[in-house]
């Protein structure tokens, strides 16, 4: 990836950060704080990594992606919205009545959304059935999964990841947004998940770790990801919670509530300064 | 009549545990990362040593509880009604129920008022999953007042019991001064012999605007707040089957095994009259805010006085 490759997947990653924030201010309600985390991902997952049709996005063999920490949709909705699947406005109506875009992915109703979550440890594993399906169907499309590091305290990701070794899905990335930070508070203080590699290695993963806000980073592990035959791949991604925003970055009380119109225009602002400032080197 | 406390029942109930642990060391809590909002952490900031947060893990954390409850305990298990009832049903089921251990579970954010989150957080399910369970007592308080009490009970009772909370703030109607509450005994609010509604939770004090209302009608109708739906008051409701003829169920729930079918189960087997369930009918909710949504499923005073209006008309 060159530089101007880079800057524009950047300047994507702000957008899709505002829209987590005109979601959340007009809903009054939502997570901002693992929105913004996982925003660099995702971005770089729909405009780098899978291949997806904005046009027809039941495309058979397209690639799959799930959020498993579902609540973390705001960002997710804005950069299926900057790839062309609905227009930008519907972030303004999020989490209103009769919206499409629901509190928590729908993929009855929102395009593009591939697995319906909320509920944290199930996408993950619905993730795996799609893996299996495609080995069944000896089709070479990839899933891709998002797990929260709060998330890994469901039992039900462990029973996930026992199974997607055993049955050797290398079609299958997991990623887990690591920003340190549940609801209760850092993740290490309510129940401690490390050491999350050791713990995914023995499971029969091959593991990863990066920034997970490094572009270098994430297309190396993607990459890398795909040549590895026989196993899944786990990319542990350190993060900060709120990243893009600085009053809400690492702060725990930005978990799940909508910004007031001043700290919505002060993030506004902020993000329009980043998005200007990239796109004046562009 | 005390002032009118506007709050969620969630918090009465947090604030009921601590009053409640001064007096009883047994008491213990246990939460799954949802602390600040099922609002255990009001009892956490009081008595951290008696507080243990299991994370993200609902299912587990219900197995601790019976495990600290066969060891003398009291043990209150919370989270959102989605997760602790739902999403650890079974582990209630075999682990709680079966043994019959002394765990209070509490489920915060029930019903179609949860809002905004939409339908993966909206539990319109928790009633009819833990009426199942043999042995388990399911109260579901109607505001600050009846949250405080039901709470005192629930701890008092030996067993499991369900308890729902509701993350909307609401109005008292209850006069503390005279209230009483009595584990598996209704509450006539209104006396009428018209019709009767029968309501529990959130929407009572919805049915009771509607029955005050439809007074200046001309119309006399007999309201009974059902706060415990298991055991649930066999008496009050055949008595209100007799001398009325006709029954209006009204929850914030699906009609599928709520409130509705226990007061269908009551009459049909002793004096059928029709029923009427007023609730959410076999469908998912949707993201909204919660007043808005109320008004939408028709758990309002003015859709609950149409329905009224309606099962009057047909006597
Ligand atoms: C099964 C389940 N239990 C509880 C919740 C409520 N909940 C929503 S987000 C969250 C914390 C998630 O923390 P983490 O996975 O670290 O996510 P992030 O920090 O990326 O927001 C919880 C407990 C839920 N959605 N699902
Ligand atoms: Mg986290």
């Amino acid at each position: 990836m060159n530089n101007s490759e880079k800057r524009q997947l950047r300047v994507l990653a702000a957008k899709a950060r505002l829209g987590a924030i005109i979601g959340t201010f007009n809903a009054k309600s939502g997570h901002p704080g693992g929105s913004l985390s996982a925003a660099d991902i995702m971005t770089y997952l729909y405009f780098k990594e899978m291949n997806v049709d904005p046009q027809n996005p039941q495309m058979a063999d397209r690639d799959r992606f799930v959020l498993s920490k579902g609540h973390c949709c705001p960002s997710l909705y804005a950069v299926l919205a900057l790839k062309g699947f609905f227009d930008w406005d519907e972030l303004t109506k999020l989490r209103h009545v009769g919206a499409m875009l629901q509190g928590h992915p729908d993929m009855k109703g929102t395009p593009g959304i591939d697995m319906s979550t909320g509920s944290l440890g199930q996408g993950v594993s619905a993730a795996c059935g799609m893996a299996l399906a495609a080995k069944y169907d000896k089709k070479d499309y990839r899933v891709y999964a998002i797990l929260g590091d709060g998330e890994c305290e469901e039992g039900q990701v462990w029973e996930s990841a026992m199974f997607a070794a055993h049955n050797k899905l290398d079609n299958l990335t997991v990623i887990v947004d690591q920003n340190g930070l549940q609801i209760d508070g850092p993740v290490a203080e309510v129940c401690g998940i490390e050491p999350l590699d050791k713990k995914f290695e023995s499971f029969g993963f091959n593991v990863i770790k990066i920034d997970g806000h490094s572009f270098d980073d994430i297309e190396a592990a993607f990459e890398k990801a795909k040549t590895v035959k026989g196993q899944p791949t786990a990319i542990l991604a350190k993060t900060v919670k709120g990243k893009g925003v600085s009053f809400m970055e690492n702060q725990v009380d930005w978990h799940g509530k909508g910004p007031n119109k001043e700290e919505y225009e002060k993030a506004c602002a902020e993000l329009q300064a980043t998005i200007a400032e990239l796109e004046g080197e562009c | 009549m005390a002032d009118v406390v506007t709050k969620a029942t969630r918090e009465s109930f947090g604030e009921a545990l601590c009053e409640l642990a001064k007096e009883n060391d047994k008491i213990v809590v246990l939460d799954a990362d949802l602390a600040g909002a099922t609002k255990t952490s009001i009892f956490q900031k009081a008595y951290p040593d008696r507080f243990f947060d299991c994370g993200i893990a609902e299912g587990n954390m219900m197995c601790i509880a019976a495990g600290l409850a066969s060891c003398g305990k009291t043990p209150v298990a919370a989270s959102f009604a989605m997760f602790s009832t739902g999403r650890a049903y079974e582990q209630i089921r075999n682990s709680i129920g079966y043994p019959g251990l002394n765990v209070k579970i509490a489920g915060s954010h029930a019903g179609i008022s949860t809002g905004e989150d939409g339908a993966t957080h909206q539990c319109l399910e928790d009633v009819a999953l833990m009426r199942t369970i043999p042995g388990m007592t399911v109260l579901c308080p109607a505001d600050h007042y009846e949250m405080m009490a039901a709470t005192k009970a629930a701890i008092e009772h030996e067993g499991p019991v369900y308890i729902r909370l509701g993350r909307l703030a609401i109005d008292s109607f209850n006069d503390p001064d005279t209230y009483e509450f009595e584990l598996g005994k209704g509450i006539t609010l209104h006396e009428g012999n018209d019709i009767t509604v029968v309501a529990t939770g959130l929407v009572v004090n919805e049915a009771r605007k509607a029955v005050e209302a439809l007074e200046a009608e001309g119309m006399n109708v007999r309201l009974i707040n059902i706060h415990t739906i298991k055991p649930i008051d066999r008496e009050i409701i055949i008595k209100a089957a007799q001398e009325t003829g006709r029954i209006i169920t009204v929850e914030e729930h699906n009609v599928i095994g709520g409130l509705g079918d226990a007061v269908c189960d009551v009459v049909t087997s002793e004096c059928p009259v029709p029923v009427r369930k007023v609730g959410v009918y076999d469908r998912y909710g949707y993201s909204g805010p919660a007043w808005e949504l109320l008004e939408k499923f028709g758990l309002t005073a003015t859709g609950i006085a149409q329905v009224i209006r309606e099962e009057i008309a047909k006597k």
